[in-house]
């Protein structure tokens, strides 16, 4: 329940802090909340790319970006959230309206879980013998990505020369 | 069968709000960085509710592959989208989504 909690509050810090910085470091925050909780649901591999790749990866990926880019002044961040206050501020109120909508509706208590056929395997003979194809889909999307990576890079080099 | 409702609705609710916290930073911000932030979160919440879904119904394992392929899907996304935010950077010296007004046909 305390993780849920830190989740959601780090959560909100990344949405609603002002620097590009600190809205990173709520997500990596996040992350490292999510790998605990869904270590603790008995799922340590997940959990161990969860904390590597979402929390350090991404993270790093946020920074070197952040530092390529030129960031706001505390004047223009300013002007930004008066603005938005004006131009959102009914969205909380769509959010209260549907959040009491869900409390005051029924929910079905008599909620059962449908069992998935099959044993429980491993993991990894799940993910080697019986998701091979996926795998390969997985393996393309990678190559996709570090090639259109590349080539973005490649063109900013171009026009610099 | 009331300790799994009790447990999936207390998860389901901080999902839930999870999920709101990074829809209401896709449509409220004008950033890209932020953008791709508030994708990350949606991300998230979808990850924490499938593992949640395979510890319930006893399939962790099928739980835990289909998640290690969303994270790979996750950091090919990040990666991609930064370049783009970056190349965006600096043919428009800005992050702003409205600079890519030029692209309208």
């Amino acid at each position: 329940m305390g993780l849920l909690i830190l989740t959601t509050m780090a959560a909100l810090w990344t949405v609603m802090a002002r620097s590009l910085l600190k809205a990173t470091i709520g997500l990596a925050i996040t992350s490292a909340a999510i790998a605990i909780i869904i270590f603790r649901l008995n799922s340590p591999l997940a959990a161990v790319f969860e904390l590597s790749v979402c929390a350090g990866l991404i993270t790093a990926i946020f920074v070197s970006t952040i530092s390529l880019t030129k960031p706001l002044t505390h004047k223009e961040i300013l002007q930004v959230s008066k603005d938005r206050i004006k131009r959102y501020w009914y969205l909380p109120v769509i959010l209260a309206i549907v959040g009491a909508l869900l409390i005051f509706m029924k929910a079905r208590q008599d909620f059962t879980m449908i069992q998935a056929p099959g044993s429980p395997l491993d993991v990894r003979t799940m993910l080697w013998d019986f998701r091979r194809l996926d795998l390969l889909g997985q393996v393309m999307i990678l190559i996709a990505g570090a090639l259109g990576v590349v080539l973005l890079f490649g063109e900013n080099k171009n026009d610099e020369r | 069968m009331n300790g799994n409702w009790q447990l999936f609705s207390t998860f389901g609710f901080f999902i839930v709000l999870l999920f709101v916290c990074g829809a209401y930073c896709l449509v409220v911000t004008r950033s890209m960085i932020r953008a791709i932030i508030g994708i990350e979160l949606l991300i998230k919440a979808v990850t924490l509710l499938i593992i949640l879904a395979g510890n319930m119904t006893g399939q962790v394992a099928l739980a835990q592959s289909l998640v290690i392929t969303i994270i790979i899907v996750e950091v090919v996304i990040a990666a991609t989208a930064a370049g783009i935010a970056l190349s965006v950077f600096r043919h428009t010296d800005s992050l702003d989504v409205r600079s890519l007004k030029n692209l309208k046909g």
